[in-house]
């Protein structure tokens, strides 16, 4: 078993190194695929773990966007006069310049978003259920309306992040770049993921999800691991927003930061249709929604989000324990669950 | 900021009427959300592309060249329809099931409305003119469209009747029996799956009186659908299930809120200052309660 798992991760890791070569054409989308799997991860470890459905991790994704870029450009030039300007016409980034700047700026946006989950968790997380997926839908859309009207970061026009060096001359690098930025989180994150799962951090997550007030009862300090868990996402939420922030080159504050309708839907999609509260489940699901969304949406152009509208109905409604749950039922031996035969039938009696 | 209204006491007179006329409007939304709320314990996101739903219906009646005033009366009849018809595709599966699912599932539907409204009566903001002519007060510095007077009249009297109607009709007795206790009234005789069907098309009927109204009053915009949906979500939480009186007067909180926060802030933060004061109102009933160890169910 052991062995089977180096053999597997290891493939992964050679597969993920080699993508970009391998597929070059595609780099851009493979960069979106390791984003998209780091925000269902994340997502995963609120609403399959914890129990608590968030649709406000959208808070931290735009939050590291508008950092990132803040930071690489205010770190060398004046960030009011750059939005002022539309951009990279008065100022131009050195190499040494945009690559400092990147790298500070997403060492801010994954630290300030966590710090911010912290101060505004011990509030919010005491709603539960409904309250809370309800009031992480506003706080993330005040987000962006909020963002919409701040000036010094572009108000309503958009911010465009710095282009990269034109010095180097090498048309792939810039794929390149963002592809194994994108593909260091993912791993970083995966391996973070995977360690939670073998911890007694995800235990007590699991406890909270079950029955709130007996892992209290149980002299858990609820309150702190949920916060504890939330910073984790927001962490990992934060970076994944100043890599595609960089990448995309242009931040909006709703059709692209605090975009509740698009991303913010899409990570609890990928967790759910793969199946939530499973390691791999994030991962498959954000996969195969890729695959499907790139594969179909230019295909039935102009009619993408009511096919999304329609796929989110069919997956909530029909398949709400994704593909991880259908496989649990199907092969439970795999899974590592003994079944009782008799216990079974005497619950099927019971029905 | 802008603290104009601060100099000009009449800007005040004007917020707070425009505040609380369109409160009236806020507070008939929130009515339905806590009929169906209570009723068949949903909670249902596409409220507000209801609402817009029902407008466009007043508009398209309006282009044909009849006044959208007579939308208030064949808005709500079509969306009952609608309403019904969405209960026996979508709603039906996720009635008994964990709210979430029916956020989620109620999600997906507010998208595909938005697309198709979008595809329908394009991306264009409109608005239906319903030619009422303004009211003008204390010497002119204070003006009132009549069409939002229109509006808060026309809001009180389907309440009125939706009231009496809950009170005295034998599928009002049937819905309230219901959503006191469902099993029991299933034993008793009540076609819960028909009552809630019929709860779900009220709830759109009253989505589409107010989407009418808000053709006439305001804008419409195949997009702006959420934030009715949240405010009527706060008008809610904060009035509780069923007490219409509560609903009213925190309708009308609200859209005083609003007005002064669009005249204080700005205009390009007032739809953000309803959210956050969605997100404060939840947090400041959490610190409420935890002080008696409860919390929000």
């Amino acid at each position: 078993m052991k062995q089977k798992d180096l053999i597997l991760y290891s493939s992964l890791i050679i597969l993920g190194l080699a993508a970009p070569y391998l597929f070059s054409a595609f780099k851009v989308q493979l960069t979106y695929l390791c984003v998209l799997i780091v925000l269902a991860m994340t997502w995963n470890l609120q609403g399959g773990e914890m129990g608590y459905n968030t649709f406000g991790n959208i808070l931290f994704y735009g939050l590291g966007m508008y950092l990132t870029a803040s930071v690489q450009v205010g770190m060398f030039f004046p960030l009011a006069e750059w939005t002022e300007s539309g951009g990279e016409k008065t100022f131009v980034h050195t190499t040494a310049q945009y690559f400092q700047g990147i790298g500070v700026g997403l060492l801010v946006s994954a630290i300030v978003p966590a710090i911010i989950a912290g101060a505004i968790g011990y509030a919010i997380l005491g709603l539960r259920g409904h309250y809370f997926a309800i009031c992480t839908l506003g706080l993330g859309i005040a987000a962006g309306e909020i963002a919409g009207g701040i000036e010094i970061i572009g108000a309503g026009q958009g911010f465009t992040t710095p282009p990269f060096p034109a010095e180097i001359v090498d048309a792939e690098a810039r794929g390149k770049f963002f592809y194994f930025l994108s593909f260091a989180l993912l791993v970083g994150t995966f391996v973070f993921v995977k360690y939670i799962y073998g911890s007694r951090f995800r235990l007590i997550l699991n406890a909270i999800r079950d029955n709130e007030d007996k892992a209290e009862a149980m002299g858990i300090q609820t309150m702190k691991y949920k916060i504890v868990g939330w910073m984790c996402s927001a962490f990992f939420c934060g970076l994944a927003g100043g890599i595609m922030g960089g990448l995309i080159g242009y931040i909006d504050s709703t059709d692209v930061a605090f975009d509740g309708r698009e991303m913010g839907v899409f990570m609890v999609l990928m967790a759910i249709l793969g199946g939530k509260g499973t390691l791999w489940g994030p991962v498959i699901g954000a996969t195969l929604f890729h695959f499907f969304k790139e594969g179909l949406w230019t295909l039935i152009l102009g009619w993408q989000y009511v096919a999304l509208g329609v796929l989110i109905v069919v997956i909530v409604v029909y398949f709400p324990e994704g593909l991880m749950g259908w496989l649990r039922e199907k092969y439970p031996e795999r899974f590592g669950e003994v079944i009782d035969e008799k216990d079974r039938k005497a619950q099927v009696e019971l029905k | 900021m802008d603290f104009l209204i601060f100099k000009a006491p009449m800007l005040m007179v004007q917020a707070s009427l425009d505040g609380i006329l369109l409160g009236i409007l806020f507070a008939l939304i929130a009515y339905g959300m806590a009929l169906q709320w209570g009723v068949m314990n949903i909670i249902n996101i596409a409220q507000g592309d209801l609402v817009i739903l029902g407008g466009y219906i007043a508009y398209t009646i309006y282009l044909w060249g009849i006044h959208p005033a007579w939308g208030v009366i064949i808005s709500p009849i079509i969306m009952f329809f609608v309403g019904w018809g969405l209960y026996k595709l979508v709603i039906n599966k996720v009635v008994d099931r964990d709210l979430f699912i029916s956020i989620l599932a109620t999600f997906g539907i507010a998208i595909v409305f938005q697309q198709l409204m979008n595809f329908i009566f394009g991306a264009d903001v409109v608005v239906a003119q319903s030619e009422y002519g303004t009211t003008m007060l204390f010497d002119n510095s204070v003006t009132l469209p009549n069409s939002k007077i229109f509006s808060a009249f026309i809001s009180v009297l389907y309440a009125v009747a939706l009231v009496i109607y809950m009170k005295k009709s034998r599928l009002g007795r049937a819905i309230r029996a219901t959503a006191q206790n469902a099993r029991a009234a299933k034993i008793l005789g009540v076609d819960t799956e028909k009552v809630y069907a019929a709860t779900f098309g009220i709830n759109a009927a009253l989505c589409g009186i107010a989407g009418a109204l808000i053709s006439i009053t305001l804008t419409l915009h195949p997009y702006v659908g959420l934030p009715y949906t949240v405010r009527s979500f706060m008008i809610v939480i904060v009035a509780g299930l069923g007490n219409l009186p509560a609903v009213a007067v925190s309708g009308m909180g609200l859209g005083l809120f609003e007005e002064f926060a669009d005249y204080i802030l700005g205009t390009e933060f007032r739809i953000g200052a309803v959210f956050l004061l969605l997100v404060l109102i939840l947090v400041y009933r959490r610190f409420k309660l935890s002080k008696k160890r409860e919390y929000l169910k």
